[in-house]
């Protein structure tokens, strides 16, 4: 593109009939306008790679970087939701949340939902993705049958669900007290809420991580799984061998992505009963539904200043979750590695 | 209409569906010319009655306005919706409804809402209505709505399986009196028959404590509902009968709705809004009917209003629809759709209202029943401050602790409550 620019301005062609005022003159011109043409390449070269990604760093810094720097100044802050900022109280705000018993309970609730999703989710998703790697007749249609769970809003997964798992006249509860069960208080106890809970995202997001896994799957090389079956390691032992330690950045990816979901989890408990506020003693009330209980929600009174300040801990929570992941993924995944060659 | 809470306006989903609607009208600032072409929004939750076709008179009348309306599922939703959007300054609807138990909140910021007093609309509601809708510079900032005048629903079917008088008159007399002659009628039904005597402990609280003045806070702005006698003794006569009474339901929860049709209770208390409410979740079952009585007199409960923020780019236009919606006439046709009781002044003995009659009630004559349950309602009513909304929800959900989950005994859930308006002052 800047090339032809340069030719362009380098090659000015006279308008015709005039008279020509000097060659030489023209000439040096074109020189020096050829020489500002290479110092523009030379910037285009250098700069242009910085220019094409700066709309998605932009973007990010209008859209997260911006909320988040600006949510740290407002939990210093006595802010209310429509009166807008007040004093200035240092970390007032940071320490009224450490001190409120109903935040260390969401912390409790969203680990707890956190951990029933997201194992049993990578462990499914691998073994759906595994048999999906055979060779199966019709697999379009059932590559694209797992991720239908995904296309539909959780919105109203949660809505299907919550009646399904009612406590007095949920489905659920029916087909229980059909074979003889006791019910079970779905919505009143704090495991069963949480199981309920983590159903509805295990059905939304195992389909989408079988698909990326697959993905993965389909990226080894089939030499070494030749070369496996000569050496006489059967289906399970292929799997646990190649499949996984070849899977491990993938791995690496899929968990620390559904760390960051599942301790951001929303959707699914705001509208797992009509009033959206996790319950008469807070059984499913995740972290960020205390985050928009405080700033929005009736409990809180549109305390702004301690919402941001308990966003501010959800973000270091997840940072150190994160680096631990990261760490204890890395580990086991090499351990794999080794002990495959 | 049905409730909407399975189709539409669901929380999240509703607050997109506001910005989206609203976008729609907020061009071209300064509404001076009459006859220019508008959009007004009007935002509601439940079910106001406003019809499409009600809305479409309004065009009719004003060729240059065209109204949308949209519908938040719970009154929650409404107030998180209204509270962030008028603390951002901007994205509500032209007319915003609020909810009586959230409004000492708002009004607060009352220099947030156009002052709709006008000569025209002096007097058109019951007076407590329109004093509470009063700001503390004189300034009237929402018209009434309706108000929630308090009788008794109760099955019919089941009445007559327990033995107990089916006939509506003889209920009400069966029922007349106090609560705990109210609740020592349900120990003899229960007694007779497999069902609870009434859906939801937290129903019960609100219908004691709207009988009284000062319940949660003191009217000078103290939560008080720790120490104020009138709580607790209304939290322990409550809980005392419940395990023998109450069908163990959590309020507007998925089983409370679902009981509606089922035959899980006998009664429930029965504000005006109930009635449509019930129809729409139990239409096909036969038996529903209502009763012209109330433990301990009368009493009201809920009831909204309109108001006008001020952020709306058609203030004046807004006004004019607003007082339109809230006269006589409209909310006559309201009270018809879905038995919300107007809260006009004009419309408490109109013959058009009284001879209201709803088939689904075996055919009760519930206009003559709800203006005489309005005549009723004490005449102070319950002070509610800033405060109250959030103080109601706490205690609400002690009782659900003990009542619905069954995971703390009174005791603990009442210490539990103690705690989490701690947190409220």
């Amino acid at each position: 593109m800047t090339q032809s620019l340069a030719r362009d301005v380098a090659a000015p062609s006279p308008a015709p009939g005039t008279p020509n005022p000097g060659r030489d003159t023209t000439e040096e011109r074109a020189i020096r306008r050829i020489a500002f043409g290479h110092r523009l390449s030379h910037w285009d070269v250098k700069l242009s790679p910085y220019l094409y990604i700066s709309p998605f760093f932009i973007l990010f810094a209008i859209t997260g970087l911006f909320p988040l720097v600006y949510t740290g100044v407002v939990s210093l802050y006595d802010w209310h939701i429509i009166g807008g900022q007040g004093d200035f109280v240092g970390l007032a705000n940071f320490e009224w949340v450490l001190g409120q018993e109903k935040f260390w309970i969401a912390l409790r609730n969203s680990f707890s939902i956190f951990i029933l999703s997201a194992v049993p989710q990578i462990i499914l998703a691998l073994i759906i993705a595994a048999i999906l790697d055979q060779n199966l007749k019709a697999k379009t249609f059932w590559r694209m049958g797992v991720l239908v769970p995904y296309v539909v809003a959780p919105v109203a997964v949660a809505l299907i669900f919550s009646n399904m798992f009612g406590d007095q006249y949920g489905l659920i509860n029916n087909i229980l007290g059909r074979i003889g069960l006791d019910p079970v208080g779905w919505h009143s106890q704090v495991v069963p809420s949480h199981l309920a809970i983590a159903t509805m995202v295990n059905f939304r997001w195992t389909g989408y991580n079988a698909l990326i896994f697959l993905a993965a799957m389909q990226a080894i090389p089939r030499d070494y799984y030749e070369a496996a079956a000569i050496d006489g390691a059967n289906r399970v032992r292929q799997f646990f061998s190649i499949t996984i330690p070849s899977l491990r950045p993938t791995l690496i990816f899929v968990i620390i992505t559904s760390t960051i979901g599942g301790l951001q989890i929303f959707d699914e408990p705001r509208m797992y009963d009509s009033t959206g506020e996790g319950g008469a003693s807070a059984q499913w009330m995740t972290i960020t539904m205390y985050i928009y209980n405080q700033g929005f929600g009736v409990a809180g009174g549109g305390q702004f200043g301690h919402a941001a300040a308990a966003a501010w801990l959800l973000f270091l929570v997840i940072v150190i979750v994160g680096l631990i992941n990261l760490v204890a993924t890395r580990a086991i995944a090499s351990n794999e590695s080794r002990s495959a060659k | 209409m049905k409730i909407s809470r399975r189709t539409t306006a669901v929380a999240i989903a509703g607050a997109t569906a506001f910005a989206l609607v609203a976008t729609g009208c907020s061009s071209s600032p300064g509404a001076a010319d009459p006859n220019e072409k508008i959009t007004l929004t009007v935002a509601t939750f439940n079910d106001f009655g406003y019809s499409d076709e009600l809305l479409a008179e309004y065009t009719k009348l004003h060729p240059n306005v065209t109204v949308k309306q949209t519908k938040a599922k719970t009154s929650d939703d409404a107030r998180a919706n209204y509270f962030t959007k008028l603390g951002a300054g901007s994205g509500l609807a032209d007319v915003e409804a609020v909810e009586i138990d959230w409004f000492a909140e708002l009004l607060q910021y009352s220099d947030k809402l156009t002052d709709l007093s006008s000569d025209e609309v002096d007097g058109r509601w019951l007076d407590w209505k329109s004093n509470a809708a009063t700001d503390a510079d004189g300034r009237l900032i929402a018209y009434g709505t309706d108000i929630g005048p308090q009788a008794i629903c109760y099955r019919s079917d089941l009445f007559e399986a327990a033995g107990l008088p089916t006939d509506r008159t003889e209920v009400a007399a069966l029922l007349e009196g106090d609560w705990d002659h109210y609740f020592d009628v349900g120990q003899d039904f229960v007694a007779k028959s497999d069902a609870a005597w009434y859906d939801s402990v937290g129903s019960i609280m609100q219908g004691k404590l709207n009988q009284e003045v000062e319940t949660l806070e003191s009217t000078d702005g103290e939560i008080i509902a720790g120490d104020n006698p009138v709580v607790a003794a209304a939290y322990n006569d409550i809980l005392a009968q419940s395990p023998e009474l109450s069908a163990h339901l959590g309020q507007w929860s998925e089983d409370w709705y679902a009981a509606f049709s089922n035959g899980a209770y006998a009664t429930m208390l029965c504000p005006s809004w109930m009635l449509g409410i019930i129809e729409g979740e139990a239409a096909d079952v036969e038996g529903w009917d209502i009763a012209d009585v109330y433990p301990n007199g009368g009493g009201n409960w809920g009831g909204s209003y309109l108001t006008v923020p001020a952020q709306g780019a058609h203030a004046e236009a807004a006004k004019e629809f607003a007082a339109w919606l809230t006269a006589p006439e409209q909310q006559l046709q309201a009270f018809v759709k879905t038995g919300n009781f107007p809260s006009q002044v004009a419309l408490q003995d109109a013959p058009e209202l009284l001879e209201v009659t709803r088939p689904f009630f075996n055919d009760a004559p519930v206009g003559e029943l709800m203006a005489g349950r309005a005549a009723a309602v004490p005449a102070d009513a319950p002070f509610k401050g800033v405060k109250y909304f959030p103080v109601m929800k706490a205690l609400q959900d002690s009782l659900t602790r003990v009542d619905v989950d069954k995971t703390q005994n009174a005791d603990d859930s009442w210490a539990q409550f103690l705690k989490d308006i701690d947190a409220l002052k």
